[in-house]
């Protein structure tokens, strides 16, 4: 069974159909990227997948649960979904060890010493430790992505959504945070991720879906989706793409 | 180490001489000019015609020493209501103003009052919110009535509490939704988001105005002597009328800018420190 199903799903911004009948497939250990033009609406899915948003129409059904149903607690839901923004968003007024150990405290009930352990383990990891008690404006822009995503991943989630996590980066930070993606996907974490970078896409997703006019246009391995796209619309973006330098 | 010490070069050192010279030059001509226009003010009010006159009766040295008591006793009093008063409507402040964010139409008849509450108190002048109160309900006879004072004290709460909730409205709009849909991301509810995430970034962010109007306040708790409790300028109002000399207010008026220096001094400090912070530092 899939780990997440988006089914017809439709969202609007007044007269303006930003997602239009998509379909979407994630299955368990699987990483899909997402990619497209901007304002394709890749982060309006991603929002929508998290509860952020409410859907016009459609289904979202995570682990067989349909967490599209609005009886649903989507409290609950979030806390089984990691998600990472393109600006990072760490919280300015508390440390590095304090963001991270927020979620897992708060909303998980952890005892502060089982949590910040846990939480020095992970930065640790990826060679964060000794920033534990910084706070995020004395760290570089990779750094504070890095903590962002350990934060999303404090909270054991089962999924992780990651929007456009290297945009905002200068280019020679962006390969420390592709790199602890590249790790997560080792680990079997399962991730959907909107980026622009296309040579990380062929590298690490499992599954490539160009989205434009609302929709999934094109999806499958990244070999045939930026190798060999069989739709006019995907070929002219990475025409584009290609001319812009990117791939 | 000191081999590795860095050397300033001749050129920095000529720098750093001239940046020397040029500090001595500036006390220097601020010393000057300080005490250019000191002189000349002295000189101006101490040569008025009227000096004399007006010496005697602002700042006769042993009617000071007489109303000092009284005054300072009034000032006690001053200094009691400022600490109640500020600390309780800077807590009115707050639940209004998160009573003001709730959404949901289940919240509608709250977010109502909560408006008309900061309408209503933003627009009443404090005198009248006063006489109300200290005057108008202890005419009702109910009973167990507050005391004069404590009335007088809510009526300060009350006004000042309107002001306070839309600073704190402010500071809690101020902060940008990505930090809502970061802490809401991360599964925290939304009381959670608003307590650990919202409030801690917005109180910071706004409290060089909080503290603003707390120093306004500071001088409004006198008048509740409008009612009958006895501050420091009402108790310096009687000494003047028992002695036909002004001098116990300009005591009284010495008295609250000392007791307002550190309130000040500490927002000050607080606005530099938030600026700094704002600035990336
Ligand atoms: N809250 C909102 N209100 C109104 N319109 C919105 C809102 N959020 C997004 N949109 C619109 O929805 C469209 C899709 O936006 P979205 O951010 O999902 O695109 P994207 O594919 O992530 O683009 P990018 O690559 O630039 O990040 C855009 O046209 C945007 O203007
Ligand atoms: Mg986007």
């Amino acid at each position: 069974m899939a780990l997440l199903t988006c089914r017809g799903l439709r969202k609007e911004f007044g007269d303006h159909v930003v997602l239009d009948h998509l379909d979407l497939t994630v299955e368990e250990h699987q990483v899909v990227a997402l990619i497209g033009a901007s304002g394709s609406g890749k982060s309006t899915l991603l929002r929508c997948v998290n509860l952020l948003e409410e859907l016009d129409d459609g289904v979202i059904e995570l682990d067989g649960e349909e967490i599209s149903d609005p009886r649903v607690d989507p409290d609950r839901v979030r806390r089984r979904i990691g998600m990472v923004f393109q600006s990072y968003n760490l919280f300015p007024h508390l440390t590095v060890l304090e963001n991270v150990t927020l979620a897992p405290r708060r909303v998980h009930r952890r005892a502060r010493a089982e949590a910040e352990a846990q939480a020095r383990e992970l930065l640790d990891r990826v060679g964060l430790a000794g920033k534990a008690t910084a706070y995020p404006d004395r760290l570089s822009g990779g750094q504070q992505q890095r903590v962002a995503i350990v934060r999303a991943l404090a909270n054991q989630p089962r999924l992780m959504l990651l929007d456009e996590v290297t945009s905002a980066l200068d280019p020679e930070l962006v390969g420390e945070v592709l790199s602890m993606i590249r790790d997560l996907k080792t680990d079997g974490m399962t991730m959907v991720l909107a980026t622009h970078e296309m040579g990380f896409a062929r590298e690490v997703a499992d599954q490539v879906c160009f989205l434009d006019g609302g929709r999934v246009v094109e999806a499958g391995p990244p070999e045939q989706v930026l190798g060999e796209p069989t739709q006019p619309r995907t070929r002219q973006f990475l025409r584009r793409i290609i001319e812009a330098g990117r791939l | 180490m000191s081999l590795l010490r860095h050397v300033p070069s001749p050129a920095q050192q000529r720098r750093a001489e001239h940046r020397r010279r040029q500090g001595v030059r500036s006390v220097l001509v601020a010393a000057c000019s300080t005490a250019a226009l000191g002189t000349l003010l002295v000189l101006a009010v101490t040569g008025a015609p009227g000096w004399d006159r007006v010496r005697e009766s602002f700042l006769d040295p042993a009617i000071a020493r007489d109303a000092l008591p009284a005054v300072l006793t009034g000032l006690w009093l001053n200094v009691r209501l400022l600490v109640c008063c500020a600390a309780g409507a800077l807590l009115l402040g707050l639940v209004i103003a998160l009573l003001r964010t709730l959404r949901g139409p289940a919240f509608f008849p709250i977010r109502a009052l909560a408006a008309g509450y900061t309408y209503t108190f933003r627009g009443l002048p404090l005198i009248i919110v006063l006489y109300v109160l200290t005057l108008g309900v202890p005419g009702l006879r109910l009973q167990g009535m507050p005391p004069v004072l404590v009335l007088g004290g809510l009526a300060l709460v009350l006004t000042y509490g309107g002001y306070l909730a839309e600073v704190f409205r402010a500071g809690i709009e101020s902060i940008h939704p990505s930090q809502l849909a970061a802490a809401r991301s991360l599964g925290l509810t939304y009381r959670q988001t608003m307590r650990h995430v919202v409030l801690p970034q917005a109180v910071r962010r706004v409290a060089p105005p909080l503290l603003n109007d707390v120093v306004a306040l500071q001088k409004d708790v006198g008048l509740v002597s409008l009612a009958g409790p006895i501050d420091a300028v009402r108790a310096a109002q009687i000494a003047t009328a028992e002695t036909f000399n002004y001098t116990p207010y300009i005591l009284a008026g010495a008295l609250f800018v000392l007791l307002a220096i550190p309130l000040i001094a500490v927002t000050d400090w607080v606005t530099l420190r938030s600026a700094r912070r704002q600035s990336g530092g």
